[in-house]
């Protein structure tokens, strides 16, 4: 899926530079905790999230996060918008709520596929969810 | 003459200094980190472990310390990160590395960490991590990940 | 739409056998952050979190939510599940990141309201 198509499916505005819409993405991932997006999230993909600190732009850069889609009429301030152009990662902003905005894309067909710890939590295996 | 192989071949050295709370600049060492590994051209599933675990790390000095440092060598073969600093310590390491267990105070779980995965995802991307800690002085932690793993 | 349905609908495992699931749920809500949940979510949202600490019950509660879905594979420790039992919170626990979950509640027709 394309970032103009998420940008039409979420009514969202973009808070970064407009030349990277045709970028694309493989699957989505959502969370407000860093620290999961950190150990589950794959690469190719999107973040939807409820946090609009500077955090959130670092883990992405480290995660490799493609998108990320603040939620909820949220907004992050300049400081962390800068640092997001600095890092070439695109922001969008949504006024819909973390349900909905996980459940059009969902509808459209984007799909997570995660990392998900086996029984021991240092034995991981990949595992896409379908 | 040594054998070919075995010689460990310094690339890139260096140091970054962190700071207890500065949440601000929380991952900056890291992204710098990222930036060389970047620049030297190693593969992209490694510059991603890598990544992750050194952000890990860094955080745990920012939320948890005073004050720290993140050393890192890379070498032909491998990068070698090694975080100290002076800081509570962690009493019990081995509770430390499960998942799940978080001893994070609640504004650092609002700002999205602490949820106890850190360790164990430190572990997960890394090819070898060792911890040593005293309590009331500080932790040091050292993780190697092979350039010649398998992706 | 009643938790029954959900519960059979998305093969969640119940934690809180001993709660009834024959309760209404008006809507769906997703967020990690207490603080979030404490102030938009509605009575008789089913709230979706991968947050696992012993507040989540009381933030449940207080919001008279109809129940809560944990992600990832968490599953509630000893002193939540006795404490969601007290306080008649279902706790259902499911293998399938966020997203995926949401996206499954979507697909069954229920909204964020």
């Amino acid at each position: 899926m394309n970032l103009g198509e998420i940008l039409n499916i979420l009514d969202a505005d973009i808070l970064t530079c407009a030349s990277s819409l045709q970028k694309t993405v493989e699957s989505a991932y959502c969370a407000d905790l860093m620290s999961d997006v950190l150990s589950f999230s794959t690469t190719k993909s999107l973040l939807i999230t409820g946090l609009t600190n500077v955090q959130v732009i670092r883990t992405a850069e480290m995660a490799a996060i493609e998108l990320i889609i603040f939620v909820q009429g949220k907004r992050p301030d300049l400081r962390t918008i800068n640092l997001a152009i600095e890092k070439n990662i695109p922001l969008f902003a949504t006024g819909l709520s973390m349900f909905e905005a996980c459940g059009r894309l969902y509808e459209r067909g984007l799909r997570s596929q995660v990392h998900i710890y086996s029984q021991s939590p240092f034995g991981s295996c990949r595992t896409g969810a379908s | 003459m040594p054998h070919r192989g075995l010689v460990k071949v310094c690339l890139e050295e260096g140091v970054f200094f962190l700071t207890g709370k500065d949440f601000t600049n929380a991952g900056a060492a890291s992204s710098s980190l990222k930036g060389i590994l970047e620049r030297l051209g190693v593969r992209k599933d490694i510059i991603r472990r890598t990544a992750i675990a050194a952000f890990e790390a860094e955080m745990n000095v920012i939320i948890y310390a005073v004050a720290g440092m993140m050393k890192y060598r890379i070498t032909d073969t491998e990068i070698s990160v090694i975080i100290n600093d002076m800081g509570h310590g962690i009493p019990n390491i081995e509770l430390a590395m499960t998942e799940g267990y978080s001893t994070a105070p609640d504004y650092v779980r609002e700002m999205g960490f602490g949820s106890g995965m850190g360790l164990p995802n430190i572990r997960k991307n890394t090819d070898s991590l060792t911890v040593d800690s005293v309590v009331g002085e500080g932790t040091t932690m050292e993780f190697v990940i092979q350039l010649n793993a398998v992706n | 739409m009643d938790l029954h349905e959900i519960v059979s609908s998305l093969s969640l495992e119940v934690t809180t056998p001993e709660l009834s699931l024959t309760r209404e749920v008006t809507g769906g809500y997703v967020s990690d952050l207490l603080s979030d949940v404490m102030g938009n979510s509605h009575a008789g949202n089913i709230w979706i979190t991968l947050q696992i600490h012993l507040n989540i019950i009381a933030v449940a509660s207080l919001k008279e939510l109809s129940g809560i879905i944990l992600v990832n594979n968490r599953k509630p420790d000893a002193d939540t599940l006795k404490k969601a039992v007290a306080e008649n919170i279902p706790v259902m626990t499911s293998s399938l990141p966020t997203f995926e979950l949401v996206g499954r509640l979507y697909a069954l027709g229920l909204r964020c309201r």
